[in-house]
């Protein structure tokens, strides 16, 4: 096991320690908008397929690398504006009657 | 310029644990979304700086697909099939993983160029968690569609060949490392994948799908994280991490609620558990007939009481009343009669679910109390209004052994002074377990279509 993969195991375990720290914090109510956000975040692997789809070196791993830049893209962009949409929804007080 | 995008990625690694700070409150809750939102911008304009990156045509043309289809189903979606459609995300998150490491390592098979073991090991396990998240999900989303039977789909050595085909998998990786170069291996090992998140989801009852829900949306951000292996990327690391421990909070928050182990769910099949029970353990002497009532009656009984707390279910969502529930609610208020709603952390599809719908229908958000803070003040409390909604209000959780839901945590409802369920008829709800509180002389049934029999409520408490 190189040096390398160590330090990056060192990253995603301290990760995990303060992604359990903040969302334990979410209260039930926001849940759902919790998981459609954090959905939108694991979209991040957009930056991979974004490095794979314009390395251009194989036809094959272009390819792979487009599909994958559109399915994490559906994902960021699904995943933020749909919990924008939810979030509106939020209120303390009854909205006038429209 | 590789130290500015590092950078880059840091801030917006910071962005996204600061956003999901701000979720900790429905008023920060909005822009701490947006907070988040500008982190993935930063990243995404940074890594356009990567020297690797020699065309954008490409990328551009799946960002641009992926961001219309992204934005279409996000506008259209209906908050009722919101769990179908976080299921469906956490699928395409994996699917993009797994995509990732094929393209990766067929570039690391081309002649000249290495494959490091670090990075192998990488891919192979981006491969495995990427492609169950994948089929996993859409077998779940295909569940709670109702596309895909709900029930749990059972047969003999199930797991036994989960296990095999997983061992195969994992040998399959190891053959890998030794002798690289096989393209047919490797396409094997993809599609195994595949079929393990099937197997694995299929066996698990439709009623079980939140905690599946969860447990692919850890997964989601597992696969993220192994893309960060693969490429050696901090800021996909420390992302995944992020979703990958919020999904497993979440499924542990959801199988304490329904009282069920992890693996109880996973290898459960609670459908067919739960006849079983059925036939031993018939709660009370049957043939016992619960007192119903009339609309008229129910709205008298609503428009003089003090404080009424109105029990939800998954029921209200499907017959579409949350308008017809905000109506009432609001009329009683009018009469100065204090309304809150109990909400059960499985009263909806996925956690969070009927807070969402409630909010949607104009409900205000302090209205919606949770079972541990609303639970006290059922004694208090003059009406207890159920609407579809019944294991989550089932005293035997509480004090029938042998029911197949005992310890499950519950409402308690049957605190109140009078309890009156909207239901469709006497049937029992998903696990199938009649529920003792029907027959409590303090209880009345308004029989008939949840929507239907607020929609008569509301008329009647207005000439009340």
């Amino acid at each position: 096991m190189s040096e390398g993969l160590v330090i990056l195991l060192v990253i995603f375990v301290l990760a995990m320690f303060v992604g359990f720290e903040v969302i334990a914090k979410v209260p039930n109510t926001l849940h759902t908008p919790l998981m459609s956000g954090s959905n939108a975040i694991s979209g991040i692997t957009i930056i991979g397929a974004m490095i794979v789809a314009g390395m251009g070196t194989t036809t094959l791993a272009t390819i792979l690398g487009v599909i994958a830049v559109a399915f994490a893209m559906i994902n960021v962009v699904g995943g933020y504006v749909v919990t924008d949409r939810m979030l509106q929804m939020f209120k303390t007080k009854p909205e006038a009657k429209r | 310029m590789a130290g500015f995008i590092e950078l880059a990625y840091l801030v917006a690694a910071s962005l996204f644990i600061l956003g999901l700070k701000r979720l900790a409150a429905p008023a920060t809750a909005r822009q701490g979304n947006l907070l988040s939102a500008v982190g993935m911008l930063i990243a995404i304009v940074a890594t356009l700086f990567d020297q690797q990156i020699l065309s954008f045509q490409w990328i551009v043309v799946g960002g641009v697909i992926g961001s219309a289809l992204g934005l279409w189903i996000a506008r259209t979606v209906k908050m009722t099939a919101m769990p179908q459609m976080v299921g469906i995300l956490n699928g395409l998150g994996g699917g993009a993983s797994q995509l990732v490491a094929a393209a990766v390592w067929h570039r690391l098979m081309q002649p000249g160029a290495i494959l490091p073991l670090d990075t192998a090991v990488s891919i192979y396990a981006s491969t495995l968690i990427g492609g169950v998240t994948l089929s996993g999900s859409i077998v779940a989303a295909g569940k709670l569609q109702e596309i895909i039977p709900g029930r749990p789909v059972l047969f003999r050595f199930q797991h036994v060949l989960n296990l095999i085909l997983l061992l195969a998998g994992a040998s399959m990786g190891t053959y890998l490392l030794i002798s690289p170069g096989h393209p047919g291996v490797f396409i094997t090992m993809n599609l195994i994948a595949l079929i393990v998140g099937v197997l694995v989801v299929i066996p698990i009852g439709g009623a079980d799908m939140p905690v599946v829900i969860c447990l692919l949306n850890s997964y989601s951000g597992l696969a993220a994280a192994t893309t960060g292996f693969v490429i050696s990327n901090h800021g996909l690391i420390i992302s995944g991490a992020l979703v990958g421990a919020s999904g497993i909070i979440l499924t542990q928050i959801m199988c304490r609620a329904m009282n069920r182990s992890f693996t109880n769910v996973l290898f459960g099949g609670f459908g067919a558990v739960s006849k079983v029970a059925l036939a031993g353990g018939t709660v009370g002497p049957s043939g016992k007939s619960a007192q119903e009532i009339s609309a008229e009656d129910v709205s008298i009984l609503l428009a003089y009481a003090r404080s009424v707390i109105i029990a939800p279910g998954y029921g209200l969502a499907v017959a579409q009343a949350q308008h017809q529930v905000r109506e009432l609610d609001e009329l009683l208020e009018k009469r100065g009669v204090e309304v809150k709603y109990a909400i059960h952390p499985v009263a909806g599809r996925m956690p969070g679910h009927m807070n969402v719908l409630l909010a949607e229908a104009n409900v205000p958000y302090p209205k919606l109390l949770d079972m541990e803070q609303i639970n006290s003040q059922f004694e208090r409390t003059d009406v207890a209004l159920v609407v579809g909604a019944n294991d989550v209000v089932n005293p035997a959780a509480r004090n029938n052994p042998n029911s197949p839901i005992y310890g499950m945590p519950i409402l308690d409802v049957d605190n109140a002074r009078h309890i009156i369920f909207l239901k469709r008829s006497m049937n029992p709800g998903f696990a199938g377990i009649d529920n003792e509180l029907f027959y409590n002389e303090k209880t009345f049934m308004l029989f008939g279509d949840a929507r239907d029999s607020l929609i008569k409520l509301v008329n009647e408490v207005k000439t009340a």
